[in-house]
């Protein structure tokens, strides 16, 4: 992984176990993405917690148009995806892709955790998946 | 506020219309209105107009006349329709018209839309890595409240089978067949839950409605429709809607049920009173949830509903009597006025093979748009 470019400039933290950068308003409330311009002012970046519990899901059975840059050439190639939110308790409930899971794996209120995955040969995104055993 | 009436309903019908653009569909559904209600263009006091895709509605008095009316433009995604409607009926209500004319229209490219990020204030990674699409909000949303209250997919597919049974019967309607349960249920999955029958698709159409005081509704001794409740609510307080990186812990209101609330309100009944509803479908599980939004069921008793039928055109509350969005398709601009034009038609008995039984007294019509606000009508004979 580490010789991807995130997809994004300060999406998520360095390091080994690198966290979402989200954003505390003033009045404490939880934020993400972090924002950027005006909306910026008084935001303190926030690292957001790297377990949380699925909130919901759903597949991507067709190609995106573009804005999407995914991988693949066109409808013959494409690969489905999964994408959810999880609830990062007491902070916000993020939208991301699920990766190490089938669709039938997924339950409601499951126990999540970060982690980054390709996004094409060059570039990575970010990710949740069922958190594995230790 | 001093009542208002709709007195004309013209509508171009929906699906594709090669060689015809937007504008030039919603021009058909203006002349359309016009002749319904026994009016020349140059009688209207002003217009508001949108579409989201073909161009500034205004652009249309080159077609219907250079009458030197003020021509608003309105663009609020796929509640454009609705505050078209919304704004035309502030301003006869005002006092200000007597004949005010909403229109929308819209021609869209086939297959899902593509929102680009920048236009909602949106980082771009979110667009690039193909999080960013309305269908899957829908599916996300229907997802969770699946699990939450007891919703089946066989359920998802009755509503599909409904719409498609409806449009059958319906002139304006884009797809006229009916389709079984089966097929709907084991299409190509587009968003798991919801199949490809499940989703209405872009399309094209146009819709306009004639408004009118009563002083002018009496003076042309028009078949008036009276509405009797408008209202349009953006988004609460942490609320979950299309177009979310994120969505707060904390459980927000929903800009539907303030709609609704507000317009039941204004109308001075209840969900229990109305006839025959038009909820938006933009696939399967919205009206499901708009039917609990909206004030007509609990959370889970669709469930119910649909097994006995009560939403078919014979049951106890219709909705989406022409096939909704899911058989007439999606038009941005010119949905939300559909719904309303299906309304006027229901209420004074011109729905043909379509038409609800027992003389309906009152219908209600719900609009959702990006990002994130509702629209309400609540029409009376």
């Amino acid at each position: 992984m580490s010789t991807l470019t995130p997809i994004a400039p300060d999406l998520w933290t360095q390091g080994a176990e690198p966290q979402l950068i989200g954003g505390r308003l003033p009045s404490g409330e939880i934020v993400f993405p972090l924002p950027t311009g005006d909306a910026a002012t008084g935001v303190e970046p926030y690292p957001l917690a790297r377990r949380g519990t699925l909130w919901s899901w759903t597949s991507q059975d067709f190609r995106p148009k573009s804005p999407y840059e995914g991988p693949s050439e066109g409808p013959m190639d494409f690969k489905p995806y999964l994408i959810g939110y999880v609830e990062l308790p007491g902070e916000i409930i993020v939208e991301s892709y699920i990766v190490d899971a089938e669709l039938s794996d997924l339950k409601l209120g499951m126990a999540m955790e970060f982690t980054l995955t390709p996004f094409d040969a060059t570039r990575a995104t970010f990710a949740f998946r069922p958190e594995q055993a230790a | 506020m001093n009542p208002v009436y709709i007195i004309g309903a013209g509508i171009h019908p929906f699906g594709r219309t090669d060689g015809r653009s937007g504008r030039e569909q919603g021009v058909f559904a203006v002349r359309q209105a016009l002749a319904d209600a026994g009016l020349e263009w140059r009688d209207i006091e002003c217009a508001y107009g949108g579409s989201a895709a073909s161009g500034s509605a205004d652009v249309m008095v080159n077609e219907l006349g250079l009458t030197g009316l003020p021509f608003i433009n309105v663009n609020n995604g796929c509640a454009t329709g609705g505050s078209a409607l919304a704004s035309a009926q502030w301003a006869v209500a005002s006092g200000a018209f007597d004949l005010a004319i909403a229109v929308g229209f819209d021609k869209h490219p086939r297959g899902a839309f593509n929102a680009t990020p920048a236009a909602y204030g949106l980082p771009e990674w979110y667009g690039q890595t193909g999080m960013m699409l309305t269908t899957q909000f829908f599916a996300l949303k229907i997802q969770r409240y699946m699990q939450l209250h007891g919703i089946t997919k066989r359920t998802l597919g009755l509503v599909a089978e409904k719409a498609f049974a409806n449009g059958a019967k319906t002139d304006h309607a884009w797809r006229r067949s009916e389709v079984d349960l089966d097929t709907i249920l084991n299409a190509p999955m587009i968003n798991d839950p919801l199949t490809k029958f499940m989703f209405c698709s872009p399309a094209e159409g146009g819709v306009a409605l004639i408004l009118a005081s009563e002083k002018k509704l009496r003076e042309l001794g028009s078949d008036g429709v009276r509405i009797g409740a408008v209202a349009i609510k953006t988004r609460p307080p942490d609320s979950f809607e299309v177009f979310q990186p994120a969505v707060s812990v904390k459980d927000g209101g929903k800009p539907t049920v303030l709609a609704s609330k507000r317009a039941f309100e204004i109308a001075g009944i209840g969900p229990e009173d109305i006839d025959v509803a038009q909820l938006q479908d933009t696939e399967s599980g919205a009206e499901i949830m708009h039917m609990a939004e909206n004030g007509f069921c609990k959370d889970g008793e669709q469930e119910q509903w649909l097994a006995e039928g009560r939403t078919k055109r014979d049951g106890k509350l219709p909705i989406n009597t022409d096939g909704g969005c899911l058989a007439c398709g999606e038009p941005i601009g010119a949905s939300g006025l559909r719904q309303v034009y299906e309304n006027v038609q229901q209420l004074r008995g011109r729905g043909g093979a379509r038409q609800v039984p027992n003389a309906p007294k009152t219908a209600y019509s719900h609009v959702y748009g990006a990002p994130g606000l509702s629209g309400v009508a609540i029409l009376q004979r």
